[in-house]
């Protein structure tokens, strides 16, 4: 076990982890935020930049801080080294920076995006972007594309974090999906609008932290805090079965994997359970699903009145 | 003083390309005494002691570079040389592989017999596709004469050497990009760590080393690393080659001793024979597009009055306020009619193209950048966005995946640190600024 500090905070963690990993062990505040990151995908992390720390600590061996900020996800802690993130003016100035980076070509649709109230990118502006913009050109555009019968890539949205990348390599066989073109013009893509179809594509849509990959079963249906999460599970032969149904009164109205608080998904669930299995009768109902209480979608006060949901545990 | 020369002692002969010009010429001397009197850590060492640096751009000594490389058992290693040149300003590279095909070939040997590769790389540019030609031509030669291929003189030693075009882009230069379009892969930037040197082409410990560092292993090994040291001025050994442009009466790759003033170097008719068409000396960007540029009083002498040498320590004197880098020899001359805003443009423009676009800062600040540019050139600009800029390239600076956002930063901070008079005349007078450019006013030139 290594010892690690980060702004003040001191834990043991294994040998070979990551600072954020590191941090997310202590959790609370000083997490650094992390939108390309998913401990899932192999490959994944170092593209967006939000989570860059300062090293003020090698380690115990090598005492010099590291020259430039680092980014949290990818780089391995090492024993005694000492980490700096919202007690280091220079980080938090960094990543508002990115955050004004991400935004300057993002098209800010929020009231029209069905990823408002869950999007990472709304919670990073809103925590540390500015309320005024200093890039007055024209953003860049792109048509929007079917990719298969159940999504719908937006790529205005996009901040080409590859987690869907990395899921459609890693999940599924046979590669059809990647990045096309190069700097601000590269794309998410299957090369000449190809469809995805099989089975555990939808789950692109749960790591997409933004709303660029949308469910289309859902799109425009109704905003995500009007609706009720609750853990759900049914026998699935393709998949673990374990979801969270979002629900409005009796309906269904999407189906989602379960999600942690940092957004990452445990059990990746098939393309049945997700899009076809919308009846309340497919699943058996757990209960409320918990979400973080600074979220926007915890302001029903569903957990509350679960009660009232029929087919809760509290029903039994 | 004429300049001795080293990589380029032959390359005026007819036929040098050919293997029978060069071996005539001494050519694989170098691989005979290295495989038959040394050991691979003696050639390492040797390197090591030359005290010759990466030609590419960062400087690193390439000795150094080689004795980090892991060597766990079983795991083969890789050299790559890296000719994928695509810096503007920069075309010493194409020179060397066009005319003295050999040399490289040569060094190649040298350097993957100290590294103990089985297999060897030139990863090229695709815009050379001819020198692919050129090379391929002389690598079948060297494997007919038995300098590649299997048991190399002899000595139980094999090698296979291949050349890989890339396919145009200027990121596949940094080398973990280069390393992952080897690999057929999209050519984006690695995070590091881990290193090349432990986990690079195909997950092996791997060198990436630029063409003209590895052309001038053949001359260390040839006459030793103490001759190779005698040249040049302190850490800043042997010869560089300078490929000089721009406003100057003789454009053109000149080998130089390290050390070598730059007053002498632009004004002498050996080397580029002074402002072309008798025009004042404006500003020089000294190692590439991406490295500060200087105006005419910083470039000739530092900021301290001593006078500017060609070395890597007296080029970067005093940092980035006054001072460059040598990086890559891309040596690009000024003259008073040209206008900086532009050239800051053109340069942020290539960045913006050539941006890989994996990491935020660097995909949306090189486009940015060049969009305000572009405003102030032509005409549209407003005084805040000077700061803007200023503002924008501090973001990126340092924090990307790669040395690209730096290497878009540095030219747009640099050009406004020394010319901000005239990106703010750019703003004040829109309409004079499209009609003529902003010459030489407000600057005090060193009396040449």
């Amino acid at each position: 076990m290594v010892k690690v500090k980060i702004d003040g905070f001191e834990i043991e963690v294994e040998p070979g982890s990551t600072i954020l990993q590191a941090a997310r062990k202590i959790g609370g505040d000083i997490v650094p935020p992390a939108m390309c990151y998913y401990s899932s995908l192999k490959g994944s992390g170092g593209k967006c930049r939000t989570c860059l720390v300062k090293v003020a600590k090698s380690s115990e061996k090598d005492p010099r801080p590291m020259p430039k900020l680092v980014a949290s996800c990818s780089t391995p802690v090492q024993d005694g080294m000492e980490v700096e993130n919202i007690t280091n003016p220079g980080v938090l100035e960094a990543r508002k920076a990115v955050v004004e980076f991400l935004l300057i070509n993002h098209p800010l649709d929020c009231p029209v995006c069905d990823q408002a109230g869950e999007c990472k990118l709304q919670d990073l502006a809103f925590e540390h972007g500015s309320s005024l913009t200093r890039y007055e050109e024209e953003r860049r555009t792109f048509d929007k594309i079917d990719i298969g019968p159940y999504i719908q890539l937006h790529m205005n949205r996009c901040i080409l974090c590859y987690r869907c990348v990395y899921t459609a390599d890693q999940l599924t066989d046979g590669r059809v999906h990647g990045v096309l073109n190069r700097g601000d013009a590269a794309e998410i893509g299957t090369y000449i609008e190809n469809s995805i179809e099989n089975d555990m594509s939808g789950n692109m849509i749960d790591v997409c932290p933004v709303g660029a990959l949308t469910d289309k079963t859902f799109r425009f249906k109704s905003r995500v805090w009007f609706l009720n999460p609750m853990d759900a599970h049914r026998d699935c032969d393709c998949c673990s079965g374990k979801a969270t149904v979002w629900m409005f009164g009796n309906e269904i109205y999407r189906v989602t994997a379960r999600k942690d608080e940092y957004g990452e998904v445990a059990e990746f669930i098939c393309n049945t359970c997700r899009f076809e299995k919308k009846d309340t009768a497919d699943w058996v109902i757990e209960g409320p699903r918990h979400i973080e209480r600074t979220s926007v979608i915890s302001q029903n006060h569903y957990e509350k009145t679960a009660g009232d949901v029929p087919g809760t545990m509290q029903d039994n | 003083m004429a300049t001795r020369k080293i990589l380029l002692a032959n390359d005026h002969i007819p036929g040098i390309q050919t293997y029978e010009v060069y071996r005539r010429q001494g050519g694989y001397r170098s691989v005979e005494k290295a495989l038959k009197n040394m050991s691979p850590d003696d050639v390492v060492e040797e390197v090591k002691r030359s005290g010759l640096r990466g030609r590419g751009g960062a400087g690193f000594p390439t000795g150094m570079k080689w004795s980090f490389l892991a060597k766990p058992e079983g795991v083969p290693r890789y050299l790559l040389c890296n000719a994928d040149e695509s810096e503007p300003g920069t075309f010493k590279d194409r020179y060397l592989m066009e005319r003295i095909p050999h040399l490289l070939v040569e060094g190649m040997i040298c350097a993957s017999y100290a590294l103990g590769c089985r297999a060897s790389y030139i990863y090229i540019r695709g815009e050379y596709k001819w020198i692919v030609k050129i090379l391929e031509r002389a690598i079948e030669e060297a494997y007919a004469n038995g300098w590649l291929g299997e048991n190399i003189l002899g000595s139980g030693y094999s090698l296979d050497l291949y050349v890989a075009p890339g396919a145009g882009a200027y990121i596949c230069g940094e080398e973990t990009a280069l390393i992952e379009s080897l690999e057929g892969k999209r050519g984006n930037p690695r995070i590091k760590p881990p290193f090349p040197a432990l986990k690079g082409l195909w997950d092996c410990p791997t060198v990436v080393n630029n063409v003209e560092s590895i052309c001038a292993v053949a001359p260390v090994i040839n006459d030793g690393a103490e001759a190779y040291a005698a040249v040049g001025v302190g850490k800043s050994t042997g010869t560089k080659l300078i490929s000089a442009c721009g406003n100057i009466n003789n454009p053109g790759v000149y080998e130089i001793e390290l050390g070598l003033p730059v007053e002498e170097f632009i004004y002498s008719d050996e080397y580029c024979g002074g402002i072309k068409n008798g025009k004042q000396l404006k500003a020089v960007v000294p190692g590439g597009s991406s490295v500060p540029i200087l105006p005419a009083q910083l470039i000739l002498k530092t900021a301290n009055g001593e006078n500017r040498l060609l070395t890597y320590e007296s080029l970067a004197d005093g940092g980035f306020q006054s001072g460059s880098m040598l990086g890559s020899g891309g040596f690009i001359v000024y003259d008073e009619d040209q206008c900086i805003v532009r050239n800051t443009w053109n340069f942020s423009r290539f960045y913006h193209h050539e941006s890989c676009g994996q990491c935020s800062p660097c995909r949306e600040g090189t486009g940015w950048m060049e969009k305000v540019l572009h405003r102030l050139e032509h005409g549209h600009g407003r005084m805040q966005d000077v700061d803007l800029l200023v503002d924008i390239a501090s973001k990126i600076e340092g924090n990307t995946i790669c040395p690209l956002g730096d290497a878009a930063a540095w030219p747009v901070a640099s050009a406004i640190r020394h010319f901000r008079d005239e990106f703010e005349w750019h703003v004040r007078e829109p309409q004079l600024s499209q009609q003529r450019n902003y010459g030489l006013a407000g600057q005090t030139l060193a009396t040449v």
